[in-house]
């Protein structure tokens, strides 16, 4: 019979083609950026000559037994069926293999989870679906921005081709210095999400009502992606972790240039503004933080996201739809925008819907939005 | 010993094969059935359905991933998907699958004429397409299936239509159907063992199954709580689960994991004991090491309750809890690796030969072993910490559900069919069946572990450009997959309607009672009377 044989033979084939490709195609981790990833990846590496050690040398017992302990070679079977010997061997060398990497690993777990005396305290806020960034202490305190995916509907519908950083690409991205420890609190608007930088090996659910941290420290400057990896949701696969490290003269250009960008853009909320205006900055506003659930069209995907065309909300009273998109809907992914968008900008998305799809129940200012915040 | 009062049973000989079913005909003899032989049918037939059902889903998220971009199901419809399909295979596909073989077997093996409680097994059985019905009514819900994946966290769950709801009501008749069954398997095989039949003289088959009801019975009820809280918090106001009300959404991960980690020893240990039938019957030689089986089963199901939160090492949990799991999960691998040992052991020195279920078996034993060390390698803190919710964790738990419970399903399928229906199935037909799943199974899952440490997390309708090739090769080998089923079914009606006669005793090496005291195939009633064991 030629089953095992055939067997053995693919099954090696198989094994050395895949991890051969693997390596060709640099298809392990990331490469590593930081000194936890990089001892991770050596665990990781151990671990698995370890394995491969143990798989091989299990199984070439039991592929010569195939081989040669066969009927068809007129094998007779012997009828042993115990030997304490043995199976004490084989349940002790186990044990002792398990205590030896034990050791190693133990190390790193304690390592990993020391998040004090941080050079710089970030807190990062998961909601559905795009990341918040909050610089708390530390050279940069002050400085807070969205970061939403970046990558055009256009790509991602296939009616435009698809660009080098799809779907890790964000219009504001995280900016850590080189060489400084920087600790991470997540925590969560709506659901669970997980914050994660492969290169770091630094990852952290983000739970609501709840504040965790992790920590890392940026070993080389660049750009290093990733996405959110706890499913939260319809557009769990489109809200992307970016993060850049940068030199401390950078870092610094950088928390200036903010500094100088919050100034400016601190509007005046009771400046009264024309409805296209408002209409205008409406729309790039829907198109960042709507349009997955209500749709371009409006139209939304019933029952869950309703529309936007034609709705009671949206037709109705002001006041009904300012407190619905500052403050959500309970157990819905509707977000409280609240603490997300300016007033303005509140004002110019509610202006937007509310003059689009045949919609014509007039503009918002955004006075008008500030008094309706608690 | 107690006997079951089967009313009807006088007016059936031995060996009379038709009329059974108490008088009814047609569809009422499988609805009123009592029998354990019918109800085992019934489970496997529903099984094989179930997993036809998911395996279509599996081959919609398939289609979706085979290229970058959104093409056939928008995020919602395709996270349904992956929820439906996770929750069909395990509870609707894989566990009735495996109660299916105990129903068959247990009362064979032990010589026992039937289950302990049977009308309860009648019910137990028909729990279960109430429950599939409202699985999957619950796409055609407004707002569809629950989008939250087969683990159900909140909060994400609260935010879910009426779906959510009916997927709760079916975990609950799932689970009630589970526990009457433990129940049952439980007083059948302490109770109705035939005399001489002594604990430590079972097929281990039936072994695995005497632990695993326990685990069933223990962690159910736990499942059924942490989905009654999700109900609650949806509709009554309840904040198990919101931080806003003083709960937590941690708390719903700790019941869940408590029950899921026993969980994947309830999909397991029967699989491990489907293979310790096998391969001693195709080795021609007796299990090595029977008794450290029966050890190294009870202590992978004792351990299996105290190893939960290594599901949970990225959602902050004190070092101290870290290291905890991560030395209590690594224990697993000791009693898990004598397993492996004995198996290869049974077979060394054997006088082996490659009929299609030693075949299965054997893949079983390969890959399996393969998914438990990349279940080590997962273990460890620091390395789950990159994988964890990557591809590396889909790809370990389908070489651990696949290759492990199913391809053991498919041995048992192939070495006990001529026992239930008296026919052969086709050989050639078998091994094609065999090569092909082998082939393809590996095509779909081995790739994913690259795309896992490359950093592809799972549970996303779309990706990043550098993960193509490695989806491409995934999607063909699944569809290879799905396609390759379709002969199993060929294969069984081929062999129920036209196969050749069985002999008495189609293969040399197996021993258990249902082969060495009953004809082949097996009558309706069997060991009415108790067999005699020396």
């Amino acid at each position: 019979m030629r089953g095992p044989r055939l067997f053995s033979a693919l099954a090696g084939l198989a094994m050395l083609a895949a991890t051969g490709l693997a390596y060709a195609l640099e298809w392990n981790f990331q490469p590593a950026a930081s000194k936890m990833a990089a001892d991770i990846h050596w665990l990781h590496e151990a671990v698995m000559v370890l394995v491969t050690v143990i798989f091989v040398g299990v199984f070439a017992f039991m592929f010569y037994a195939c081989y040669a302990h066969r009927k068809s070679k007129g094998h007779q079977a012997a009828q042993f069926h115990e030997n304490t010997t043995v199976e004490i061997i084989w349940t002790i060398v186990p044990a002792i293999i398990l205590v030896v990497i034990a050791w190693p690993v133990t190390k790193v777990v304690i390592s990993q989870k020391d998040t004090s005396s941080p050079e710089l305290t970030v807190k990062v806020t998961g909601y559905q679906w795009k990341w918040g960034y909050e610089y708390l202490k530390g050279e940069g305190e002050g400085i807070s921005f969205i970061s939403t995916l970046s990558t055009p509907r256009d790509q991602i519908e296939g009616k435009a081709p698809k660009g080098e950083h799809y779907l890790l690409e964000v219009d504001n991205e995280m900016v850590v210095p080189v060489g400084k420890k920087v600790r991470v609190l997540t925590t969560a608007a709506d659901v669970v999400h997980s914050w994660w930088v492969p290169a770091f090996g630094a990852k952290q659910d983000a739970v609501p009502g709840f504040i965790r941290d992790l920590w890392f420290r940026a070993d080389k400057t660049g750009t290093f992606r990733s996405q959110c990896v706890e499913l939260c949701g319809k557009e769990h696969g489109f809200m992307p972790i970016v993060v850049r490290v940068v030199s401390a003269e950078d870092y610094s250009k950088w928390v200036g240039e903010q500094h100088k960008l919050a100034a400016a853009s601190a509007e005046d909320v009771n400046k009264t503004w024309t409805a296209p205006e408002l209409v205008a900055r409406g729309e790039k506003l829907y198109a960042a933080n709507c349009v997955a659930c209500h749709q371009p069209t409006g139209k939304g995907l019933p029952p869950a996201f309703p529309p936007l065309a034609g709705s009671k909300v949206v037709n109705g009273p002001k006041n009904a739809q300012v407190d619905l998109v500052l403050n959500g809907k309970p157990n819905t992914a509707m977000a409280a925008f609240g603490k997300q968008l300016t007033d303005t900008e509140l004002a110019a998305v509610i202006s937007f819907t509310r003059a689009s799809w045949g919609n014509k129940s007039g503009a918002v200012q955004p006075a008008e939005v500030k008094a309706r915040r608690k | 010993m107690s006997a079951v009062v089967d009313s009807h049973g006088h007016d059936h000989s031995h060996g009379h094969d038709h009329g059974h079913g108490g008088g009814y005909g047609g569809i009422m003899r499988w609805i009123t059935t009592t029998n354990h032989k019918d109800i085992g049918t019934l489970y496997l037939w529903f099984s094989f359905i179930m997993f036809m059902t998911g395996g279509a889903m599996a081959m919609a998220i398939r289609l979706e991933l085979f290229s970058p971009g959104l093409q056939f199901f928008n995020p919602d419809l395709f996270n349904q998907f992956t929820t439906m399909h996770g929750l069909i295979m395990v509870f609707g596909a894989i566990m009735p699958a495996f109660v299916g073989f105990a129903n068959w077997q247990i009362p064979m093996m032990i010589g026992a004429p039937d289950m302990a409680f049977a009308r309860l097994n009648n019910w137990s059985f028909w729990l279960l397409p109430f429950a599939a019905a409202l699985l999957v009514l619950s796409f055609f819900t407004p707002g569809g299936a629950p989008g939250v994946g087969w683990t159900l966290y909140a909060p994400l769950t609260v935010q879910m239509g009426v779906g959510m709801d009916l997927t709760i009501f079916a975990v609950h008749i799932l689970g009630m159907s589970s526990i009457l069954g433990s129940i049952n398997i439980i007083t059948t095989i302490l109770n109705m063992r035939a005399p001489g039949m002594t604990l430590m003289r079972m097929p281990l088959f039936v072994w695995t199954w005497l632990i695993t009801a326990y685990l069933l019975v223990a962690a159910m009820p736990v499942l059924a709580g942490a989905v009654t809280m999700t109900l609650t918090d949806r509709h009554f106001g309840t904040t198990f689960f919101n931080a806003a009300g003083g709960g937590d959404p941690v708390l719903y991960q700790h019941i869940f994991w408590f029950f899921g980690h026993p969980e994947v020893y309830i999909i397991a240990l029967p699989a491990f004991g489907v293979v310790s039938q096998v391969i001693p019957a195709f080795s021609r030689k007796p299990l090595f090491g029977y008794a450290s089986m029966v050890y190294a089963t009870s202590a992978i199901a004792i351990l299996s309750f105290i190893v939960w939160a290594h599901h949970m090492y990225t959602v902050g949990m004190p070092v101290t809890g870290q290291l905890f799991f991560m030395y209590a999960t690594t224990l697993i691998a000791v009693p898990t690796g004598v397993k492996v040992f004995n198996w290869v052991a049974t077979m060394w020195k054997g006088s082996l030969t490659f009929e299609t279920p030693m075949l299965f078996a054997i893949g079983f034993l390969f890959l399996f072993t393969l998914g438990g060390l990349t279940g080590l390698v997962l273990s460890l803190v620091p390395i789950d910490i990159q994988l964890h919710d990557t591809y590396y964790v889909v790809a370990h738990f389908h070489y651990v559900m696949v290759a492990g419970a199913l391809f053991a399903a498919f041995a048992g399928i192939y070495f006990w069919l001529p026992k239930w229906t008296g026919k052969m199935y086709d050989e050639t037909l078998g091994k094609w069946h065999f090569w092909l799943t082998m082939i393809f199974f590996n095509m779909i899952f081995f790739v994913q572990h690259f795309l896992g440490l490359a950093g592809m997390p799972r549970r996303i309708p779309d990706y990043p450009l550098q993960f193509e090739t490695w989806n491409k090769i995934s999607s063909i080998g699944a569809f290879g997959f799905g396609l390759s089923q379709l002969l199993l079914l060929y294969i069984v009606l081929k062999c129920i309607r036209s196969g050749e006669t069985a002999p008495q005793l189609p293969w040399e090496g197996a021993d258990s009672l249902e082969w060495t005291h009953l004809p082949t195939p097996a009558p309706y009633h069997t060991f009415e009377t108790p067999p005699v064991l020396k």
